[in-house]
């Protein structure tokens, strides 16, 4: 490991460390590797055994891909995959439009109490999960929101609860994206002859486009991922994947769940990647 | 159209004042007439209005007070994308997400022209601008002065009657600079559209404009032609803000003519010069019509006084030569038009400096 080397035994061929090169720092190195190994050992963990041919999670024992197919013909794990993603998509188009107009308000006019209700809107993304998880089992509760409806309407109640929680997240980034809007450009747009709404239309939705894309993401994969709200919103029948897990894990972590839970990872990571590179992307787009 | 109509302005600012809330007033009570194909400069320091004003041509600021007639319509409820008058913004605003021909086209496709009329007057617009290859680039593939066409093509294409340009060439390096200064003046003339052009670099305005209106505070200080301004300036503020100026304090009393005045300035003594201000006034002249010698000058029409060089600032073609005359600093510039000069000067040198009275200026506030 030639890149923890020590910097205080340096040779005279060697660039000498500035005082501020932390990140050539024997302790912050160790810190680091320490850091990242607890946060990631458990995961890796989890993936590797979901290929482990044994019933138990304790020794290797050889390559399988038998957990997936398993979990593959699992019929209620993939009603609950199916629940999740219907779930996921719903909210995902409402909390980008809602988090949208929201955003457009924000920056574009001024209005008495603006400061508050930006702080209001932005409470769901501070409130524990807990208490928005009871809150939202009470009020369904309350107004006698039926449970007995048919496919895909019984998912309506765990759905609007991922729409209240997730479009202050696509708000926020819808908004951020919204900071960088160069007003010379709208204002140019308009002096060469185009109306409020198509300088809406023509200028500021294409700058919004990348704020929109990682809005999207962002809300499906907290949908996809939530479980504490979802778990006190759903009903007997409307299990989602993450519920659906931790189901199956109260009688035994099987690699099944091993299995299931590498693909909730994976299908996370792909999503976040392409968030993360949307994201990436319009930084190097020139502002002007 | 008749002749009448010809001699009519092509913008009229009549009394106009701007104050933006917090009672921070931004253009007071302004009027100025730009003549039709005029080349406009609107010149000033920062926060001068010069840019309020800019924007209320354009429509993006509505005037408190007074009236803006353009084209003999009176903008007053006229919005920014009705106006015959196109901008082209400090930051060339280019949109990011349209091609180069996308972008010049815009203003007509939202205007609802033909699309094989938009394509011939995107490519004429390009031509005319030197972009004529380079419609299907991104703007990000752009170099900084290529942008800045691309924002210029885009408002003329439109073929307004006014082309309003905000700061345009403050972004590009001073090399790239002098040739677009060059590119403006003649694109003016190509299209022959009267160009408003906003600035706060005296030499863009200098050497572009036709006529300059110098602001200060809000208000408008002067309205001339470069020269007029340069040697006639009709305030210190005026004479300090276009180039470089020697400005001594003294007095001025009534003289035979209207035109001058007997001024009594330190060092100098008294003199008749030009200057219509009468009391404490400043005797203005600029470094270049003041002359250094070693010797004492002969030439008996020149006013001289005795001095010693304290600095010397040297700018390539010319420097400029401090000269202090018991305790006033005065500026000489001396032109370096030989590779090889027998007498320079030197901090400590003992010097004559000496000007005609008829480069002087009396100056008043």
């Amino acid at each position: 490991m030639s890149w923890i080397r020590n910097p205080f035994k340096r040779t005279t061929t060697q660039d000498p460390a500035g005082p501020l090169d932390y990140y050539r720092k024997l302790w912050l190195r160790l810190a680091v590797i320490g850091t990242l190994f607890f946060l990631y050992a458990p995961i890796v963990n989890l993936i590797a055994f979901s290929f482990n041919d044994s019933r138990r999670n304790i020794v290797w024992r050889g390559f399988t891909l038998k957990y997936y197919e398993k979990a593959w013909s699992n019929d209620s794990l993939m009603i609950a995959f199916g629940n999740s993603l219907t779930i996921a998509l719903i909210t995902t188009i409402f909390a980008v439009t809602l988090g949208a107009l929201a955003a457009y308000v924000m920056w574009r006019f001024k209005f008495p109490f603006k400061a508050v209700y930006e702080g209001a809107m932005a409470l769901p993304i501070v409130i524990p999960e807990i208490c928005m998880g009871v809150a939202m089992m009470v009020f369904f509760a309350r107004v006698n929101w039926p449970t007995d409806l048919p496919y895909p309407l019984n998912l309506s109640s765990i759905t609007i609860a991922h729409i209240a929680f997730s479009f202050p997240f696509a708000a926020i980034v819808i908004r951020a994206r919204l900071e960088t809007f160069n007003t010379e450009l709208s204002e140019s747009a308009q002096d060469l002859g185009a109306t409020e709404f198509q300088v809406f239309k023509d200028i500021i939705i294409p700058h919004m486009k990348p704020g929109l894309v990682a809005g999207a993401l962002l809300s499906f994969t907290l949908s996809l991922d939530d479980f504490v709200i979802t778990f006190f919103t759903s009903g007997p029948n409307t299990l989602t994947f993450p519920v659906k897990i931790y189901s199956m894990v109260r009688f035994s972590v099987t690699p099944e769940v091993n299995a299931a839970s590498t693909v909730l990872i994976g299908l996370t990571l792909i999503l976040t990647a392409l968030a993360l590179k949307l994201q990436n992307r319009d930084k190097e787009l020139p502002i002007v | 159209m008749t002749s009448s109509a010809h001699s009519e302005p092509i913008i009229k600012i009549d009394q106009v004042s701007k104050t933006y809330p917090g009672n921070v007033q931004a253009v007071k009570n302004v009027s100025l007439e730009v003549q039709k194909g005029e080349f406009f400069a609107l010149l000033g320091p920062s926060g001068c209005g010069k840019t309020t004003l800019l924007r209320m041509l354009a429509g993006f600021e509505i005037p408190n007070e007074g009236t803006i007639i353009i084209d003999g319509e009176n903008m007053a409820d006229v919005q920014p994308n009705a106006r015959c008058v196109n901008m082209v913004f400090q930051s060339y605003a280019v949109f990011p997400h349209m091609t180069v021909a996308d972008n010049v086209g815009y203003g007509l496709k939202v205007d609802g022209v033909k699309k094989k009329e938009i394509q011939e007057r995107v490519e004429e617009a390009l031509e005319l601008v030197r972009l004529g290859n380079l419609g299907a680039r991104m703007p990000d593939e752009l170099s900084g002065g290529q942008r800045q066409r691309v924002a210029l093509a885009r408002a003329l294409v439109k073929r307004p009657k006014v082309l309003l340009l905000d700061e345009p060439l403050s972004a590009l390096d001073a090399k790239l600079r002098e040739a677009m200064q060059m590119e403006l003046v003649r694109l003016q003339k190509t299209v022959g559209i009267t160009f408003v052009i906003v600035t706060h670099d005296q030499s863009e305005a200098l050497s572009m404009a036709n006529r300059i209106a110098v602001m200060e505070g809000g208000t408008v200080r002067q309205i001339a032609t470069p020269e007029e301004l340069y040697e006639d300036p009709n305030s210190r503020f005026v004479a300090d803000f276009i180039g470089q100026i020697n400005l001594f304090d003294g007095t001025a009393t009534a003289s035979d003519t209207d035109e001058k005045v007997i001024a009594t300035v330190e060092p100098f003594g008294t003199m008749e010069i030009w200057g219509e201000t009468l009391g404490p006034i400043s005797l203005a002249i600029r470094p270049e019509k003041i002359n250094i010698d070693i010797e004492k000058p002969t030439n008996g029409e020149h006013l001289s006084a005795q001095g010693t060089v304290t600095d010397i600032a040297y700018y390539g073609g010319y420097s400029n030569v401090f000269v202090d005359v018991a305790g006033t600093r005065i500026m000489a510039e001396v032109s370096n038009d030989t590779r090889i000069r027998s007498s320079t000067f030197e901090h400590g040198t003992e010097v004559w400096i000496s000007f005609n009275a008829d480069d002087a200026l009396a100056l008043g506030d």
